[in-house]
C-alpha cells in the first residue's frame, strides 16, 4: 500500500469535532487540572499563596503531594455535613422542580401553538434579568417586614411575621424559583414531540386518561425528566448566591464554604480540595445521565437499521 | 340533502344492521366535516368508507372510535347507543394509520395492554396475547420493540392489538398507507383472510379505490362530508349514481348529451361530442329532451380499423397516445369532435390483430348495454 499525503489530511468529521473538543480541553479540563494541582499543594504566604508540587534542589527533583485538604475534608465533620447538606438541598430542590415543573411543561406542550409560544416566553422571561437581582427581589418578599408578611398580616391570616428569610425554607424557595425553567424546558421539548395518537390508542384499548398518562406519557417522558433533573441538581449542589443571600448562618452549602476558604481564609489548597471532591461527586449523576442518553440513542439507531 | 335522505330510506330499515349511523353531523368551528351521514353495516361485514382527503371519512371514523364527539346524530352498535360513550368504554378498537404502537413496550406488552386495562387475569392475558400473535404470525417476535420491526410486521402487531380484546367493531384507518406498494396487494388479501377467520365487523377508511374494492364487502363513496353512493364494489362500479362516483371508482369516458328517443326498452342520446347517436338498450326515468351524462368504461370500448356496421354507438378518431401496461394497452383516441376518450385493449386481443399505433386512423365502438346514463 502506498501512502498518500491525502491520508494525513483531517477528515470533515475531525474538523467538526475538533473546535468543541478544543474548547472543552482549554476551558474545562485545563482549569480543572490546575485546581487539582492546587489541591495537592500546601498553604504558603506569598503570591501565589500555595507551594509548588515539584522542587529542584540537592541534585534531585522532589515531588510533594500535600493531602492536608483532603484529610481535613474527611475528618472534619463540618465538611462532611456540608457535602451531605448540599446534596440534600439540591435533591429536595430537584424534587420540587419536578413536582411543579411537570404539570407546567405538560400544560404548555398540550396547549395550542400560539398560546404555547406565549407560555414558553413566560418561562424564559426571568432570564432577561440578572439572577442576583431576582434573588434580591426574593429578599424583599420574604423578609420579616417584606411584601409577603405585610400582605398576610394585612389580610389577618397571621398576627406576627413568619420567619422565612435566612432559613432553609427561603433557600428552597429561591432555588426552586431559580432552577424551575431548567426543568421545564427540556421536559417541554420532550413532551411536545410526543405522538398524541399513542394516547388515543391507549384510550381506544380501555385506558382512562390518568391510566394513559401513567402508562404512556410518563414512561415516554423519562428522558426529559432525567435531563431536567440533571440540569437542576448539578448546579444546585454548588450554588453559592442563593444560600448566601437567603440562607441562615447555619445553611451549610459547598459553594459558601468554598467561598469562605478562598476569600476569607485565603486557603487555596483547601478550596481546591473541596472543589475536586465536589466535581467527583457530581460525576456520578452525570455519568448516569450520559449512560441513559447513550442507551437511548443506541435504541434509536437500532430502529433505523 | 336529497342524497342523504335517499341513503336513510335505503338503510335505516336494514334489519341486519349491526352498526347504524343516523343523521350524524360533525362541525368544527365553521367547517362542516360530516354532514348528515346515514349508514348501516351488517354483522361480520367489511365495510369501506372511500373518499379523497378532506371528504370527512376520517372524522366519521374518529366519531365511531369516540375520539370526536358528534355535533348531532346517533351511533348504534348492536342495538346500543354509543354516541356519547367515551373511547375507553366502547367495545370498539381501532388500528391506526401509523399503527401507534407504544414504543417503550415490547410486542407482547403492546398486545397485552388492552387486556391489562380490562383486568383480565395474567395467565389468560398470556394465552390470549399469543393466540392473537399466532393469528398474525408474529408470536416469534413477542420480545421485540416496535422499532425493531419492519412496517409490515408493525402492521400485524397493530392488528393483533386491536383484535385481542375481541371488539364488536374493528376500525381500520388507511390500513395500507404506511406500506410499500409492492407488498400492499398481498397484505390486503391476507388481512381480509384474518378478519374472515376471526369473524369481526369492520369499518375501514381508505382513499384508494382499488384497496376498497379488493377488501370490502360493501363500500360507501364519500365527498364533502356526505355518502354519495353505497353498495357492493361491483354495484358501485357497474352502476355509478353520479359523474363523481363514475370518475372516482375506476376511470371512465363521459359524454354529455340530450335524450332524443325515450322508449321503455331503449333510449337514444345525441351528443355534440359524437357524430352518431348513443343507443342504450334500457329505459331510464329521465324525460325526453333532458340533458344527461353517459359513462362508458374504457374496457368496454372496442378499437378496430374497419368501420363498424350500424347507425349508432361508434365514432371515428385518431390514436393520440398509447401505453403498454402488460395485461392491457391503454389507448387515448382523439375523436373527430375533438373529444379524447380512453380505451383499454387486452394484450391478447392486441396480439391477434394488427395493433393500431400512434396517429393511426381507427374506429371506436361499444355495445348498447355498455353505457350507463347519469342524471347528475
Amino acid at each position: 500500500m502506498r501512502l498518500d499525503w491525502r491520508d494525513f489530511r483531517p477528515s470533515a468529521r475531525a474538523l467538526a469535532i475538533v473546535p468543541p473538543f478544543a474548547w472543552l480541553v482549554l476551558f474545562l479540563l485545563v482549569p480543572f487540572l490546575l485546581v487539582l494541582k492546587i489541591s495537592f499543594a500546601d498553604l504558603k504566604f506569598g503570591v501565589p499563596p500555595y507551594t509548588s508540587l515539584a522542587e529542584i534542589g540537592d541534585e534531585a527533583v522532589r515531588f510533594t503531594l500535600h493531602v492536608r485538604g483532603y484529610v481535613l475534608l474527611f475528618t472534619d465533620s463540618l465538611y462532611v455535613e456540608t457535602y451531605l447538606n448540599s446534596i440534600k438541598i439540591a435533591f429536595v430542590t430537584t424534587v420540587y422542580c419536578a413536582l411543579i415543573g411537570y404539570p407546567v411543561a405538560y400544560y404548555i406542550a398540550r396547549s395550542a401553538p400560539p398560546v404555547r409560544n406565549l407560555l414558553l416566553l413566560g418561562v424564559i422571561l426571568p432570564f432577561w434579568t440578572s439572577l442576583l437581582l431576582r434573588v434580591y427581589a426574593w429578599v424583599g418578599i420574604l423578609r420579616n417586614d417584606g411584601v409577603l408578611n405585610n400582605l398576610l398580616m394585612w389580610l389577618g391570616v397571621i398576627d406576627s411575621p413568619l420567619e422565612i428569610y435566612r432559613t432553609d425554607l427561603a433557600v428552597y424557595i429561591g432555588m426552586v424559583y431559580a432552577y424551575l425553567p431548567f426543568f421545564i424546558l427540556p421536559l417541554y421539548a420532550n413532551l411536545v414531540k410526543m405522538d398524541t395518537r399513542l394516547l388515543e390508542a391507549a384510550y381506544d384499548l380501555g385506558a382512562r386518561p390518568w391510566q394513559a398518562f401513567v402508562r404512556i406519557t410518563l414512561p415516554l417522558s423519562r428522558p426529559g425528566v432525567i435531563a431536567g433533573a440533571m440540569l437542576v441538581f448539578i448546579p444546585s449542589v454548588g450554588e453559592y448566591v442563593i444560600p448566601e443571600m437567603l440562607g441562615g448562618a447555619n445553611t451549610l452549602m459547598m459553594g459558601r464554604v468554598m467561598w469562605g476558604e478562598f476569600f476569607t481564609n485565603t486557603d487555596w489548597p483547601m478550596a481546591a480540595s473541596i472543589t475536586v471532591v465536589m466535581v467527583v461527586l457530581l460525576l456520578v449523576p452525570l455519568a448516569l445521565f450520559q449512560y441513559s442518553q447513550v442507551r437511548e440513542m443506541e435504541q434509536v439507531r437500532e430502529g433505523v437499521r | 340533502m336529497a342524497d342523504s335522505l335517499l341513503a336513510s330510506q335505503q338503510y335505516s330499515g336494514d334489519p341486519d344492521a349491526f352498526v347504524r349511523v343516523a343523521d350524524l353531523v360533525k362541525i368544527f368551528g365553521d367547517t362542516v366535516a360530516v354532514r348528515s351521514v346515514n349508514m348501516s353495516v351488517r354483522r361480520n361485514e367489511l365495510f369501506a368508507l372511500l373518499g379523497s382527503s378532506g371528504c370527512g371519512k376520517s372524522t366519521l371514523l374518529r366519531m365511531l372510535a369516540g375520539f370526536e364527539q358528534a355535533t348531532s346524530g346517533q351511533i348504534l352498535l348492536d342495538g346500543e347507543d354509543i354516541t356519547d360513550v367515551p373511547p375507553y368504554r366502547r367495545p370498539v378498537n381501532m388500528m391506526f394509520q401509523s399503527y401507534a404502537l407504544f414504543p417503550h413496550m415490547t410486542v407482547e406488552a403492546n398486545v397485552a395492554f388492552g387486556l391489562r386495562q380490562e383486568g383480565v387475569p395474567a395467565a389468560e392475558i398470556h394465552d390470549r396475547v399469543f393466540e392473537a400473535l399466532d393469528l398474525v404470525q408474529m408470536a416469534g417476535y413477542s420480545r421485540r420493540k416496535p422499532h425493531q420491526l419492519s412496517g409490515g410486521q408493525q402492521q400485524r402487531v397493530a392488528l393483533a392489538r386491536s383484535l385481542v380484546k375481541r371488539p364488536k367493531l374493528l376500525l381500520l384507518d388507511e390500513p395500507m398507507s404506511a406500506l410499500d406498494k409492492q407488498i400492499r396487494q398481498k397484505t390486503q388479501i391476507e388481512l381480509v383472510k384474518i378478519l374472515d377467520q376471526v369473524g369481526v365487523t369492520c369499518i375501514m377508511v381508505t382513499h384508494d379505490q382499488e384497496e376498497a374494492m379488493t377488501m370490502a364487502d360493501r363500500l360507501a363513496v364519500m365527498t364533502e362530508g356526505q355518502i354519495v353512493q353505497c353498495g357492493t364494489p361491483q354495484e358501485v362500479y357497474a352502476f355509478p349514481s353520479s359523474r363523481f362516483v363514475a370518475g372516482f371508482i375506476g376511470s371512465t369516458n363521459l359524454f354529455t348529451g340530450t335524450i332524443v328517443v325515450d322508449e321503455p326498452d331503449h333510449i337514444a342520446i345525441e351528443s355534440d361530442e359524437l357524430a352518431r347517436p348513443l343507443y342504450v338498450s334500457h329505459g331510464v326515468s329521465e324525460p325526453l329532451g333532458m340533458e344527461v351524462h353517459v359513462s362508458i368504461r374504457p374496457e368496454r370500448v372496442v378499437v378496430s380499423r374497419e368501420q363498424p356496421a350500424g347507425e349508432s354507438n361508434w365514432a371515428h378518431g385518431m390514436v393520440s397516445h398509447m401505453a403498454w401496461l402488460g395485461r392491457y394497452a391503454l389507448y387515448q383516441i382523439r375523436l373527430d369532435s375533438g373529444k379524447v376518450i380512453e380505451a383499454s385493449v387486452p394484450s391478447m386481443r392486441l396480439a391477434q390483430t394488427d395493433a393500431p399505433g400512434i396517429d393511426d386512423e381507427i374506429y371506436v365502438s361499444w355495445d348498447s348495454d355498455s353505457a350507463t346514463v347519469l342524471a347528475s
